[in-house]
């Protein structure tokens, strides 16, 4: 599988993707930078975290308008299998692939946790590994994380079978003290209608190496190596 | 020729950083302070003829998401 990792100018998580990948395929991914306009032929392209452009003007905006960015939305736009992680589900959020916004934390701190999530979709290219409503303790490392929509917005992701994740705590009750950020009903992750486009704030790439701790977004990365569903 | 943008959020979104201004005025003394919202001022210097139009469309495009943001545009006199 042709894997591509974007490179923003203040991206900083792309080789804790890479390993992700590398430690389950044992090939590199390529890394491509945010300068270049043509994409290697990619079967998944990965938007990283980090802080493109500072996170100037908002989180997300300018990578958002990036050269390769064009390159993104027309492959995404075409099938192509997107995962945005944290900056990545801010850029998705900001290019309008997927529906919403991510503000300023409730809490106005950059929260930086273990945190676990709700299962809330496995019928996906995602998350076939996992099973609806399981529980994977992952970290959270953001200061504008709190997701927003309004109720047409929401509607449509319900009936659309379009929140992936939601914050919940370790039994997988999905409360308000679970909610770290603020978020629209402890959303933590979101698909586009059509399951190829997982954004999400939190980073499963961060759970998948033993010297990481708990190894449990690893089941990510299997199903989207594995890509059945 | 200048023209300012002001971008705020819409009503109904969760203001964090209006809050804790707020919150700080209060704990200042100032009681009479009900609400406050924070929001972003733009100034552009662009080109002479540069109409509203145009920079209505740097707002969408750029300035504000307005998916949770509004903006207002004012040319200097």
């Amino acid at each position: 599988m042709n894997i591509s990792i974007i490179v923003f100018p203040g991206t900083n998580r792309e080789k804790d993707m890479g390993m992700a990948f590398s430690s389950l395929t044992g090939q590199q991914p390529n890394f491509v930078w945010h300068k270049d306009t043509d994409l290697p032929q990619s079967d998944l392209i990965v938007l990283p975290g980090g802080f493109s452009y500072g996170d100037y003007l908002r989180c997300g905006a300018m990578a958002a308008h990036s050269p390769i960015m064009k390159e993104v939305i027309h492959k995404a736009k075409s099938g192509t299998r997107v995962l945005g992680v944290c900056n990545g589900f801010q850029m998705l959020i900001e290019t309008q692939l997927l529906p919403g916004a991510l503000l300023r934390n409730k809490t106005l701190k950059f929260i930086c946790k273990q945190v676990s999530l709700r299962t809330e979709n496995t019928d996906t290219s995602f998350a076939h590994h996992l099973n609806d409503g399981d529980v994977i303790r992952v970290p959270v490392a953001h200061g504008d994380g709190n997701y927003f929509a309004n109720e047409d917005i929401l509607k449509s992701l319900e009936d659309h079978r379009q929140i992936a994740f939601r914050y919940c705590d370790t039994n997988g009750n999905v409360t308000g003290e679970a909610n770290p950020n603020g978020s629209t009903q402890n959303i933590a992750g979101i698909y586009n209608k059509e399951k190829t486009i997982l954004g999400m704030m939190p980073h499963p790439e961060n759970a998948t190496q033993i010297h990481q701790g708990p190894l449990e977004g690893k089941p990510l990365f299997e199903s989207i190596l594995n890509q059945a569903a | 020729m200048k023209v300012t943008v002001k971008v705020t959020l819409k009503n109904g979104v969760l203001d964090p950083q209006g809050k804790a201004i707020s919150h700080a005025l209060h704990s200042l003394g100032f009681d009479g302070v009900n609400d406050a919202r924070q929001g972003k001022m733009i100034e552009l210097d662009v080109a002479e003829g540069t109409t509203e139009d145009q920079v209505k469309q740097m707002c969408e495009k750029l300035l504000a998401n307005t998916v949770i943001e509004d903006y207002q545009i004012e040319f200097a006199a």
